[in-house]
């Protein structure tokens, strides 16, 4: 229990306290680093995964064919599809609900998709205001699709040297 | 205050009285409660700084607004009665701890002439309205019936104590040094230029007097009396509205309180630091000479040095535990100011006075 005079000197004289002060005292200083998020934003990667969309052909016509492996593949069970046989002889879904709040956004949907029909977008920024809107129907998935063609097929391709 | 004394005339003597000294203390106190509304502003971008944030800056020029969008709403929050507490005390609580913090500015010396009640006791009466806030705070824990509040007292109350002992032994230093209790007369016994402050000779008082100081205030690191991890917030847990309001006005009121007293005692108050130093010509040029000799701007200069520390040792030290406060307290500080006191009291018996 022998505290050493050198010991004794360093509280005294107010030693580490100082060096302390001196941290903080520096930061003080220093460039501020905080993001102002509504007007500045971070640079997002085109992997982001955000809200869901379905994308369509050039021609129009819709990608998905019903095979339902991201409904198999969904961790969370948040998808689901129905599906029928469409005039035409194709078979395309008549339901394709994805239950936002069940969603855990891993990407696997997309990853299983054969014909790149489900995709994650890098949209991040909505809400819900009412009980029943967090389910992405069929049409609320093709519009976000159709609204945002542009921005997804450009973060695909940038995306596709790394796969 | 002479002219103003000159325009009422008209007026019985005693009521003219009665009219100057309440000016006089809407002069000191609207400022006072304005700095209180602005240091909180500080504190949060001095904080926000020293952790690389940017801290408020949404409502008005740089969030300027803030302390008055947060009166705002203090101020039409509802004052929430708990069913089982003592109303009547729980009311009277913020008062008894606002009351000693507003009224010890009486004494405090701005500048030679600015000061409301030049008593010759000032000294004491300072020790005396700062260990009086002590009685609100305990009041309030008590009276609110609830066990954090009881806890958050009784922390306060003990370390009050302890610090209040070491605080006026640092002070004994201060006035064998001036050998005066008058505040104005404590500041002017450090005239003649920076090395005559008390600081240099008495260094192991100030530090002394301004860590109880900060005990004393219950301010960061020697907060426990609010320990957010331990008991919520202490004494004013059951506060809401105005109530906790006025508590939070006492403690920023008392920071600066301090911050005032150590500017008085140990940096020479009004003073400038120059005097002594640069040639007397230069004191006695025009606009020049005002600002760098002595006058109420050196005093709020210092004092605002001294509120900046408060937030700097909050933004950089941890809390302590309270059985470490207890043991700063009674076994560090006081034997610290005692040794100094000896030594101080040998130098002026010796007649050897360093500090003159």
């Amino acid at each position: 229990m022998t505290v050493s005079i050198k010991q004794y000197f360093k509280s005294f004289t107010l030693f580490e306290l100082l060096q302390g002060l001196s941290v903080t005292g520096r930061h003080f200083l220093k460039k501020k680093i905080t993001i102002q998020y509504p007007e500045e934003k971070t640079p997002l990667s085109p992997r982001f995964r955000g809200l869901h969309a379905q994308r369509r052909y050039p021609d129009g016509e819709e990608r998905c064919i019903a095979c339902k492996l991201c409904e198999a593949v969904c961790p969370a069970l948040a998808i689901t599809i129905e599906s029928e046989q469409r005039d035409d002889g194709t078979r395309r879904t008549t339901r394709y609900d994805i239950d936002l709040f069940k969603c855990i956004y891993c990407g696997f949907c997309q990853e299983a998709c054969p014909v790149d029909a489900i995709v994650e977008t890098d949209i991040f920024e909505y809400h819900f205001e009412e009980r029943g809107e967090q389910i992405m129907t069929k049409d609320k998935l093709l519009a976000i699709g159709d609204l945002h063609e542009k921005r997804i097929s450009a973060n695909l391709a940038a995306d596709e040297p790394y796969r | 205050m002479d002219w103003l004394r000159s325009m009422l005339t008209f007026m019985p003597d005693w009521m003219a009285t009665v009219t100057v000294i309440l000016v006089e203390i809407v002069l000191i106190l609207l400022p006072l409660l304005l700095t209180v509304a602005y240091y909180t502003y500080a504190e949060r971008k001095v904080i926000g700084y020293m952790q690389a944030r940017i801290s408020p800056n949404r409502v008005g020029w740089f969030g300027l607004l803030q302390p008055i969008a947060d009166t705002v709403k203090l101020l039409t929050k509802e004052v929430i009665i708990p069913s089982s507490a003592n109303r009547f005390l729980l009311l009277l609580a913020p008062v008894i701890t606002i009351g000693p913090a507003l009224a010890a500015w009486a004494v405090i010396p701005f500048s030679a002439t600015a000061v409301l009640s030049n008593i010759n006791a000032g000294l004491l009466y300072i020790i005396a309205l700062t260990s009086l806030g002590v009685y609100g705070v305990i009041i309030a824990g008590w009276a609110s019936n609830s066990k954090y509040a009881m806890m958050g007292a009784m922390r306060v109350a003990a370390q009050v104590v302890a610090y209040e002992l070491a605080m006026g032994f640092a002070l004994v230093g201060v006035l064998m040094a001036a050998g005066s209790l008058n505040l104005g007369e404590i500041v002017m016994a450090q005239h003649g230029g920076v090395h005559h402050w008390f600081v240099f000779p008495l260094i192991g008082l100030f530090l002394v007097y301004f860590i109880s100081g900060v005990a004393e205030t219950n301010r960061s690191p020697f907060d426990v009396a609010e320990g957010e991890s331990e008991i919520v917030a202490g004494f004013h847990v059951e506060y809401s509205g105005m109530g906790f309001a006025v508590f939070f006005l006492a403690e920023y009121a008392n920071m600066i309180l301090i911050s005032a007293l150590t500017t008085i005692f140990f940096f020479g108050g009004w003073l400038s630091p120059l005097e002594g130093i640069l040639p007397d010509a230069v004191f006695k040029a025009p606009v020049i000479g005002s600002l760098l000799g002595g006058g109420i701007h050196w005093f709020v200069f210092k004092t605002l040095f001294f509120m900046f520390l408060f937030l700097w040792f909050r933004a950089t030290f941890p809390r302590y535990r309270y059985d470490q406060i207890m043991r700063l307290g009674w076994k560090v500080l006081i034997p610290v100011t005692l040794v100094w006191l000896f030594g101080e009291g040998v130098a002026v018996a010796l007649g050897w006075k360093p500090w003159l």
